[in-house]
């Protein structure tokens, strides 16, 4: 008959004798007979675990946990070889070969192969726009050898190991198995090769998502850089907790009953800071862009000038101050499309943006065709308080110019939906709303989803400038990555007279947690790799 | 007796049906939509149609309906879209933490009011009457949220005393399922004693004023027989009846005390689906919510013929 007890010293055996197999395995084991556990409160509620199937930031935080990737951008944004070991490319520029590291073993105990590889990039590029691209120059992927693959080009593309590694929404490999599910059905089996491996069991949805280390992870041996380099679990056990009041959370932060706060509302980082036994870290030296999209398929918006007259009605400081608060948390002016931290970073063609010119946004409005009294559609999300604080500047603005607006104010959720409707503006569409984004792929011209001008292929607003597409497409096939940071500016001065969107502003969110936590690593993102508790 | 029961247990099924077909509508037909929620942030408008088609919310509302009764009356409540969890399963987890929040809280508050009620009755017009009421306004118009942040404040951040928020079921051990209850337990429980307190007073006084009562009296009897034997027991019907109808609420959950605590009940798994558009959630939480409803009313109905027995149905 089998005890608890017994089956725990069965359990404690197999985990010691997994651990002991090879050297390099994942370090950072905990004493004997001590769990270490990390309390992490997380911004949202893991409710999806497929990658693919959603863009969600919570699902790429948890994909990030439980998969591994072939590269990984350092801090310098440039792809590493993560899973890979080696990499070759053809001297015409048109095979890569792709040799993965040895001991890259699944949570079920399967080796990673090749066709796993091959399967999980096919899959990523039927959704994720990068991958779209990269599969327009992409002829065929072909398994090598036990280790290795293929993938052979139509011609050159500067961007092959920048889409494999890129940092949000990467290929995440996947066992074959699952890989092979088409992309617009959900893969619920959570099993991937990375540092961490997800308790389905002890899965509640709306309340706590469990990860163990996986005790056969192979971590690099470089340092750990941004996303590359060693993930080294060490710790046994995270717990995501999802709590949706934040008054609660930093309560609980403060009385030690959770660890590590992804993100604190920017009004409680002053007080988190005076705190003796909290730490308040950036983690993200990208940072938050915030934007206004504009609907170009309706008056006043469909001409340049209509898009340009927004310009005239920014007042940077204006809007990080309703949506920010604490100056040490924005920049006093970016009018880089790219972020003004990024490599990317030009300030070409912002002027406009520098001092709110009403008279001017008036006459250029005009010059699109808005007559006196036509209602702008705002979408206003109430239930988004960074959003919401951000469109009510963009009304006072607008009614400023002698705009007559029309807010429809409702939740998010209600919002997502309205934005994605081609109706006219009165018959259910709309003209203008608020969003943000961050991270390398917003540093990208190719990644930035909202400056995609490719018209219906577009992001909701269906941007459309042939011009700055072929702009950015010369820039994607660029292999020469100096050559390509010298277009930068060519692209942001196009993108300036057409505006597919009007960035109002960057800001940082920084993470909180005790101060027994340590190793929190500058990754753009929150991971939890590296991370230790005492 | 059992065919009262039968009755109207069979008189729930048009109910439960009108619900159903309410409830989906009302959804169906308002805005939002899951699909952009899934598909995130970033999503163009195409991958949104994609993801409608895949996961049928394109169909006809009427075959969409149809197809949920069928599932329904094979005792399906449907899968979460988000995680194709069971609806079942969803409302099973969620349901322990809810149940002990509200037996905790109704024993706090029916131990607490009714004898506070029945002093306030028999010190009427005093000060013991007064400060009693007082008190009960005090409580019932203070909102919960901040009744529990005060708490959570004195308790659990000043003296460290209790957990500022979390559940621990019951099967992790009596002592921590109670500690991490205590505090939105009392939040709630403060108020509902306020509730039943009025409620306990206002019906003792108009039974204390009866003739029998006099009799009783006059018989000689003490007051502590003719305030519980005489009047409690005559008062009975109006405070089971508040106490019934507080436990239906709080079963059908209770989204602030749940939020402030991060307590994992159905009131947050009822308000995240709907911020999320997961139809099938909302629809199985607030089909069984109304049959806990329901069912309440019929054993608040039955307590009647024992409480008093010239009540017949």
């Amino acid at each position: 008959m089998h005890s608890r007890r017994n089956i725990l010293a069965g359990v404690s055996a197999s985990a010691l004798l997994a651990s002991s197999i090879g050297q390099g395995r994942a370090q950072g084991k905990s004493q004997a007979g001590k769990i270490k556990t990390l309390k992490a409160v997380v911004h949202a509620d893991i409710k999806i675990l497929d990658p693919v199937w959603t863009t969600a930031y919570i699902t790429q935080r948890h994909a990030n946990l439980v998969y591994d990737t072939l590269f990984a951008p350092n801090s310098k944004f440039e792809p590493q070889p993560q899973m890979v070991e080696s990499y070759t490319l053809s001297p015409d520029g048109l095979r890569y070969s792709f040799t993965l590291r040895p001991s890259l073993v699944f949570h079920d105990n399967q080796p990673v192969r090749p066709a796993d590889c091959i399967a999980s990039i096919k899959r990523w590029s039927a959704r994720d726009p990068m991958g779209q691209l990269l599969a327009t120059f992409m002829t065929d992927m072909a398994v090598v050898d036990d280790r290795t693959f293929s993938m052979t080009l139509k011609e050159p593309y500067g961007l092959v190991l920048d889409s494999l590694g890129k940092a949000g929404s990467p290929p995440y490999i996947m066992p074959e198995r699952l890989a092979k599910t088409p992309a617009n059905e959900q893969v619920t089996d959570p099993t991937g090769s990375g540092p961490f491996m997800f308790k389905k069991d002890e899965w509640r949805p709306g309340n706590r998502a469990v990860y163990m280390r996986h005790p056969g992870y192979v971590p690099r041996a470089e340092p750990p850089d941004y996303l590359s380099g060693g993930k080294i679990p060490k710790l046994d056990r995270l717990e995501w907790i999802y709590i949706p009041d934040n008054n609660t959370v930093l309560s609980a932060l403060q009385a030690g009953e959770i660890d590590y706060f992804e993100a604190p509302p920017l009004d409680f980082i002053g007080m988190l800071r005076d705190s003796p036994d909290i730490t308040v870290l950036t983690i993200d030296s990208l940072g938050v862009q915030g934007l206004i999209r504009p609907n170009t398929l309706f008056p006043p918006f469909d001409k340049y000038e209509g898009r340009q007259a927004l310009l005239h009605l920014i007042d940077q400081a204006e809007y990080m101050g309703a949506v920010v608060g604490d100056a040490s948390l924005y920049m006093p002016f970016c009018g880089a499309y790219f972020l003004c931290s990024s490599d990317n970073a030009t300030e070409v063609g912002s002027e406009p943006m520098r001092k709110p010119d009403y008279a001017k946004a008036k006459a250029l409005l005009a010059q699109a065709g808005y007559v006196a009294g036509q209602k702008i559609v705002v979408l206003q999300p109430t239930d988004r308080p960074q959003y919401n604080a951000a469109t009510t500047v963009l009304i006072s603005g607008l009614r400023k110019a002698g705009v007559t607006v029309d807010v429809q104010a409702a939740d998010w959720s209600t919002i997502t939906a309205r934005r994605a409707r081609r109706d006219p503006p009165d018959k259910g569409g709309w003209h203008l709303f608020i969003t943000t984004q961050g991270g390398p792929d917003t540093a990208m011209p190719v990644s930035n989803v909202w400056f995609n001008s490719r018209c219906e292929r577009a992001n909701p607003g269906w941007a459309c400038d042939p011009e700055l597409e072929k702009l950015l497409t010369a820039w994607a096939r660029e292999p020469d990555r100096a050559k390509r940071h010298a277009a930068i500016e060519e692209i942001q001065r196009r993108a300036y007279v057409s505006v597919p969107y009007v960035p109002f502003g960057q800001f940082f969110q920084p993470v909180a947690f005790r101060k027994n936590v340590t190793g929190v690593l500058k990754s753009g993102q929150p991971v939890y790799w590296n991370i230790d508790k005492s | 007796m059992l065919r009262i029961i039968l009755r109207r247990l069979a008189a729930t099924i048009p109910v439960m049906l009108v619900v159903a077909v309410v409830v989906f509508l009302m959804l169906h037909l308002s805005n939002g939509d899951p699909a952009a929620v899934i598909a995130g942030d970033n999503a163009t408008a195409e991958d949104i149609a994609q993801l409608r088609t895949s996961l049928g919310l394109d169909r006809p509302l009427l075959e969409q309906f149809v197809q949920w009764i069928w599932q329904l009356a094979h005792g399906d409540l449907g899968a979460s879209i988000f995680n194709r969890v069971p609806v079942s399963t969803m409302i099973a987890q969620r349901v322990e933490p809810t149940l002990a929040l509200t037996v905790l809280t109704m024993t706090i508050a029916v131990l607490l009011a009714i004898p506070l009620g029945v002093v306030s009755a028999w010190r009427v017009g005093t000060w013991v009457d007064h400060m009693i009421m007082a008190l009960a306004v005090a409580a019932f118009s203070c909102p919960v949220f901040l009744i529990g942040y005060a708490l959570v404040g004195q308790f659990s951040r000043t003296w460290k005393l209790l957990p500022v928020q979390g559940y621990t079921p019951l099967s992790e051990g009596l002592v921590p399922f109670l500690l991490h209850l205590a505090l939105p337990a009392v939040s709630l429980g403060l108020i509902y004693t306020a509730l039943l307190a009025r409620m306990t007073r206002s019906t003792m006084l108009e039974v204390l004023g009866e003739d029998y009562i006099r009799t009783a009296r006059a018989k000689g009897l003490g007051v502590v027989p003719v305030l519980l034997r005489h009047g409690l027991r005559n008062a009975a019907v109006p405070i089971v009846t508040t106490i019934g109808l507080g436990i239906a609420l709080l079963i059908g959950g209770v989204v602030v005390a749940e939020s402030v605590f991060a307590i994992p009940g159905i009131g947050r798994l009822t308000v995240e689906a709907l911020q999320q558009r997961d139809y099938p959630v909302i629809q199985g939480v607030i089909l069984v919510s109304s049959l806990v409803y329901v069912l309440v009313n019929l054993l608040i109905d039955l307590s009647y013929l024992l409480l008093d027995p010239r009540i017949r149905y």
